[in-house]
C-alpha cells in the first residue's frame, strides 16, 4: 500500500496537515500544496495517484483548474474535488473535468477509507495490467521482433529450424515489413553469432560501386582505387551476408553473385587471386522475384539458387492484431529515446492506428509513433496526435504508392474489387464511386471473374 | 511513555490506559498531572474540538525524557476533513490524543456499558501510541494498529499488538532502547 503516494491541495493550514496527518497513518506517502500553483509545479515533476483539492483557493487558479492542469499531464490522476458546501453545478462542473469524485467536509471516515481504498484497487489492477502486458510483450518477441500473429509464428518457427543451416533464404515482404530484422534473427539464432552479420542495400549504389563493395578490390584496379579493399564477402567470412534489394541488380551482377553461391568463390575487382569465403546469404526483395523472374528481369537460375528457403513476410495490413503490441513498444523506446513521458496510448487513438492502412509497415508506424510523442503535450498519445494519419480513402487523394510492376489491367482487377468490397457489394454505390456505369462495371466483373461480396 | 487527563476522567480509565500501555509496548507508563479541559480548541460551528489544536498544546507540554505523551478527553473531536475522529497522533510523535466521548454506548442512545467502553479506550491507546512510535495501519483486522472508523471495528480488534507489529515496535524503539529511555522489555512477549 505504501508505493501509492497521495497530493493533498488546499490552502488552510489546519485543514492540509490534518488530512494529510489522517492518510499518513494509513501508510500512504503524503505530500501537500498550499496553492494549485504550487501543486501543479509538484505534479510536473512527481506522479501521484490521488490528488484531494479544495475547490475553493485564493491566488487565480481554484480545484477545478488546478485539476484541468494536472489532468493535462497526469490524465490517469485520480483527483478528488473537496468542497464545504455541495452545490449541483460545481459538482456537475466537477466530475465533467474528469474528477474521479466530489466530497462534501466533513465527510464521514469510513466514506473516506473506502474511497482511497477502492481508488487504488483501481489503480492496483491498472499497474497489474501494465505488468501483465509487458509480459505478453515478451512472450511475442523474438529477437527484436514483436508479433502475436499466427503468420508470422510459423515464421519465427522456420526461423528456429532453418538457423543452424547454410542454405541460402529469400525473404520477401513490402518495405518496411521487417527483412533485414528476420535475417538478423537468422543470424543470431544459428551458430554462426559470433561471426559478423554484413548488410549490403543493393539499390543504393550504381553498379560498378556495387561490385566492388561486395567483392572488393585491388588497387589500381579503377579511377579512386588507391589502395586494395575487401569486399562485403569477405569481411561477412564465417558469418552471414544480408543483399538487401536484390531484384534491383543489374544483369552482370547476377551473374557473378550465381558464381559466388554456387562455388563460394570470387575474385576481387581487378583482381586475378581467387577467394573462397564461408558466408551464409540471405537476400531479400520488396517486390515479387517470381515475376521479375517471369518477366525476364531477374535470372531464373539466381533464383532458384537464392529461393532455397523461402520467407514471405505479411504487410502489416494483414495483421493488424500486431499494431497494438508494435504501438506500445515504441511509445515505450521512442519516449524514453527522446526524453519525453509519454507512456500509454488512448482508446481514441487506438483506434486510427488499427483502422490505418500502413502501406509504410512497421517503419511507418515506428514514425508515426516518433511523430506524434514528439508533438504530445501529456503522458498520454491522444486521437489528437495521431490526427495527421487520414483515414486511407481521403489519403488516396492526396498520393497513392502505386506498386511497382502492375498493368493498368491489374490496376483496373484491383481497383474495381476493393470498391466493390468496400460497398458490400452494391453495384450502383460502386459504380458511382468509380464514376462508370452499371452495365461497364458488370462487364468487369465478369471480365476479371471478381464476386460481388 | 506518559499520559494525561484532559479534564476529568475517571480513575479506573486512566488504571486500565497505563496497565494496557504497558502490557502492549512493555514500556514504563508514567501519569502527569492532569490538565484543564481543551477549551481552546472547540469550534463553534461544528460544536466538537479540533485535535489539531488539542495536539498542538500537547505538544508544548511532552517531557524531554518522553517517547510518547497521550492525552485522554471526553471531548468529541474532529478534523476539518472529517466529521469526528476517535483520536490522532503524530506519526512517529511524541503527542497523541484519544476521545471517550464516541466509545461510549451513552453516545449512541444505548445503555451505558462501563467495561465495554474501558476495552474500547484502551485499544484506542495503544493504537495512537502505536502512530507515536512510527506504526501506521495494520492490515490484520485483530491488531489494535488496524484502522477503525467505528466502535465496530473497534470492538471487532484486540488489545495486543500482532506479531508484524511488535517486530516493528522493537525496531523502531532499538535507539531510544540503547539510549536507556525505555525498558528493554518490549516485545519480549510471547508473540
Amino acid at each position: 500500500m505504501t508505493h501509492w503516494h497521495i497530493m493533498v491541495v488546499d490552502d488552510e493550514e489546519v485543514m492540509r496537515e490534518s488530512l494529510a496527518a489522517w492518510l499518513r497513518e494509513d501508510g500512504y506517502n503524503v505530500d501537500t500544496a498550499v496553492s494549485g500553483k504550487e501543486a501543479i509545479e509538484k505534479a510536473r515533476t512527481y506522479d501521484y495517484a490521488i490528488y484531494f483539492v479544495d475547490l475553493k483557493m485564493p491566488g487565480g487558479i481554484d480545484g477545478i483548474e488546478t485539476m484541468m492542469e494536472i489532468r493535462k499531464f497526469h490524465p490517469e490522476a485520480s483527483i478528488i474535488i473537496v468542497t464545504a458546501y455541495a452545490t449541483v453545478d460545481t459538482a456537475i462542473t466537477a466530475m465533467k473535468e474528469g474528477a474521479q469524485e466530489y466530497i462534501v467536509k466533513p465527510c464521514n471516515p469510513e466514506e473516506i477509507s473506502l474511497l482511497v481504498n477502492r481508488i487504488i484497487k483501481v489503480k492496483n489492477l491498472q499497474r497489474e495490467n501494465s505488468i501483465l502486458r509487458k509480459k505478453l510483450t515478451k512472450q511475442y518477441s523474438f529477437h527484436d521482433i514483436l508479433s502475436k500473429s499466427p503468420k508470422m509464428g510459423k515464421i519465427f518457427e522456420l526461423v528456429k529450424d532453418i538457423a543452424g543451416l547454410r542454405s541460402t533464404v529469400l525473404i520477401q515482404g513490402e518495405s518496411g515489413t521487417g527483412k533485414e530484422l528476420i535475417a538478423r534473427a537468422i543470424h543470431f539464432s544459428g551458430g554462426r553469432e559470433a561471426k559478423p552479420f554484413v548488410g549490403v542495400s543493393c539499390a543504393a549504389l550504381p553498379e560498378t560501386l556495387l561490385e566492388s563493395e561486395l567483392f572488393g578490390h585491388e588497387k589500381g584496379s579503377f579511377t579512386g582505387a588507391s589502395s586494395q579493399r575487401k569486399g562485403k564477402f569477405e569481411m561477412a567470412d564465417g558469418g552471414t551476408i544480408f543483399l538487401d534489394e536484390i531484384g534491383d541488380i543489374s544483369s552482370k551482377l547476377q551473374m557473378d553473385l550465381l558464381r559466388v553461391l554456387q562455388e563460394r568463390k570470387f575474385y576481387r575487382v581487378g583482381g586475378t587471386e581467387e577467394i573462397e569465403v564461408d558466408v551464409r546469404v540471405i537476400a531479400a526483395a520488396n517486390v515479387d522475384l517470381d515475376r521479375a523472374v517471369r518477366e525476364g528481369k531477374f535470372r531464373d537460375d539466381l533464383f532458384y539458387r537464392l529461393n532455397v528457403i523461402s520467407i514471405h513476410i505479411p504487410p502489416l495490413r494483414e495483421r493488424r492484431e500486431d499494431i497494438p503490441i508494435l504501438a506500445h513498444s515504441f511509445v515505450e523506446r521512442l519516449s524514453h529515446e527522446l526524453g519525453r513521458k509519454v507512456n500509454g496510448i488512448s482508446e481514441g487513438a487506438l483506434r486510427i492506428l488499427l483502422d490505418h492502412e500502413w502501406p509504410g509497415n512497421v517503419r511507418e508506424l515506428e514514425n508515426a509513433i516518433e511523430r506524434a510523442i514528439v508533438t504530445c503535450k501529456t503522458t498520454m498519445l491522444t486521437d489528437e496526435d495521431v490526427a495527421f494519419l487520414v483515414p486511407v480513402a481521403d489519403q488516396g487523394k492526396a498520393s497513392w504508392n502505386v506498386p511497382s510492376n502492375i498493368t493498368l489491367e491489374e490496376a483496373e482487377r484491383h481497383i474495381i474489387t476493393a470498391t466493390v468490397q468496400r460497398t458490400h457489394g452494391n453495384i450502383k454505390e460502386a459504380a458511382s464511386i468509380l464514376g462508370i456505369d452499371r452495365s461497364t462495371l458488370y462487364d468487369r466483373l465478369k471480365k476479371y471473374n471478381v464476386q460481388r461480396e | 511513555m506518559y499520559i494525561v487527563a484532559l479534564g476529568s476522567i475517571e480513575e479506573d480509565v486512566l488504571t486500565a490506559v497505563e496497565q494496557g500501555l504497558g502490557h502492549a509496548y512493555g514500556f514504563g507508563v508514567k501519569r502527569l498531572s492532569g490538565l484543564a479541559e481543551p477549551e481552546y480548541a472547540y469550534d463553534a460551528q461544528r460544536g466538537q474540538h479540533s485535535s489539531a489544536h488539542v495536539l498542538r498544546q500537547l505538544i508544548t507540554r511532552v517531557p524531554e525524557d518522553a517517547m510518547s505523551m497521550l492525552g485522554i478527553t471526553q471531548k468529541d473531536l474532529f478534523i476539518p476533513m472529517l466529521s469526528f475522529v476517535l483520536g490522532q497522533a503524530q506519526l512517529s510523535g511524541p503527542a497523541a490524543v484519544i476521545s471517550l466521548a464516541r466509545l461510549q454506548q451513552e453516545f449512541y442512545g444505548l445503555s451505558p456499558d462501563r467495561s465495554l467502553a474501558v476495552a474500547r479506550t484502551v485499544k484506542e491507546a495503544v493504537h495512537e501510541v502505536g502512530h507515536t512510535v512510527g506504526l501506521t495501519h495494520c492490515a490484520d483486522s485483530s491488531c489494535p494498529m488496524s484502522l477503525s472508523n467505528n466502535v465496530r471495528h473497534v470492538d471487532a480488534k484486540g488489545a495486543e499488538l500482532c506479531a508484524s507489529c511488535i517486530v516493528l515496535v522493537e525496531e523502531k524503539t532499538k535507539h531510544a532502547r540503547a539510549m536507556g529511555t525505555i525498558p528493554n522489555s518490549a516485545g519480549t512477549r510471547n508473540v
